[in-house]
């Protein structure tokens, strides 16, 4: 399957939509401005996941969420572990152990973190679909990357070739250091064509002002 | 991922970050040839695409065993060992998503025994991932992990 640029760019600015909706949510949550961008989205290969995410063993933390209702697909929110650790500290305000394993604490704050990502994220494809979406609890793991990515894909990868990336900066603190997570959609084989569809750029060309 | 390797001694064969699938080393000790399989999904039979038999136990293992003859091994004489098959991500306990990796360990083993080879190590199961290093020239196998130390198949 290829994507044609317009259709890249059309879920890439249901990405940024979605980015907006999400640092509303953030800034209500922890008291401040968070300025996030998405630098890209790219529909890649599966083959090539692990290798824009650092190599197969880099240690990463993952929050998964399934998607069931009207296209099934698989959210993964990656972050790098140091960038994870960054994270954990300015939402709880507090500096919690290095290295170790992540508390219950911390990965309820990360798993909330992927909520408002994930449901902001929804619920900029839903307007523009008009199609329903419905996502689970997220489930956290703090792992190998290729071991995360590698559950996911088997799970959906019975026939399932590739993902839609979507990069998210967000500017996190005074000194503009940034976390970059890499917030990744993996429809199920049949729900990429539907979204697709929905929006109006199956084809690869926009229809929707007909 | 869904790659098969082989070789000779003394060549060290890797696969990184198992999750789900289950890595799948076979070794004939005399002839001091390996391979190493990387099993992503159980059965060939039930994917719409079948392009790559190395995705599969059911076509990876065999396609295996089978260039390991081509270079010098004898059936008999092959051990296995295996490792990988987590769940990374649990939902809710009578979820039956993300029970692949329970699902590959069985269609492993039952296709190894189908083959008539025989497990002499294993590591499997669990919530975490697993990286495979299997030395052909004695036919270790070591198992890094994060968190969960190493150990020595």
């Amino acid at each position: 399957m290829q994507l044609s640029n317009l259709q890249l760019d059309a879920l890439k600015e249901i990405g940024t939509i979605g980015a907006g909706n999400a640092a509303t949510v953030l800034a209500t949550l922890l008291g401040r401005r968070i300025p996030m961008t998405v630098p890209q989205a790219r529909l890649l290969p599966l083959s090539e996941v692990v290798d824009a995410l650092g190599g197969a063993e880099k240690e990463v933390v993952g929050i998964c969420t399934a998607i069931s209702g009207d296209a099934k697909a698989t959210i993964l929110f990656l972050l790098p572990l140091e960038r994870a650790r960054h994270l954990v500290r300015l939402l709880l305000h507090r500096e919690e152990g290095e290295g170790g394993v992540f508390s219950e604490m911390e990965q309820s704050a990360l798993g909330e973190v992927t909520n408002i990502l994930t449901g902001a994220y929804l619920q900029a494809l839903s307007e523009m679909t008009h199609l329903q979406f419905h996502p689970t609890v997220p489930a956290f793991a703090h792992d190998m990357a290729g071991a995360l990515v590698d559950s996911i894909l088997s799970e959906i990868g019975q026939v399932a070739d590739y993902a839609l990336l979507i990069d998210t900066d967000f500017v996190t603190d005074d000194e503009g250091e940034g976390v970059r997570g890499h917030f990744f959609l993996v429809p199920d084989p049949d729900s990429l064509p539907v979204i697709l569809q929905a929006l109006g750029v199956k084809d690869g060309c926009n229809q929707k002002e007909r | 991922m869904a790659q098969s390797g082989w070789c000779r001694a003394p060549g060290v064969l890797i696969t990184s970050g198992l999750g789900s699938c289950v890595g799948v080393a076979i070794y004939d000790p005399q002839a001091k040839v390996g391979g190493l399989a990387h099993v992503m999904l159980p059965d060939s039979q039930q994917a719409r695409s079948t392009e790559n038999r190395a995705k599969f136990a059911d076509t990876a293992l065999p396609d295996l065993v089978e260039k390991l003859e081509e270079l010098g091994a004898r059936r008999h004489r092959l051990v296995v060992k295996i490792a990988g098959g987590a769940q990374m991500f649990s939902f809710s306990k009578n979820d039956e998503r993300f029970s692949v990796g329970r699902r590959n360990v069985e269609a492993t083993k039952r296709v190894l025994g189908e083959l008539g080879l025989r497990i002499t190590g294993e590591d499997t199961g669990g919530n975490h991932g697993r990286t495979m290093i299997f030395t052909t020239s004695d036919g270790q196998v070591l198992i890094k992990t994060i968190g969960h130390g190493e150990k020595v198949l």
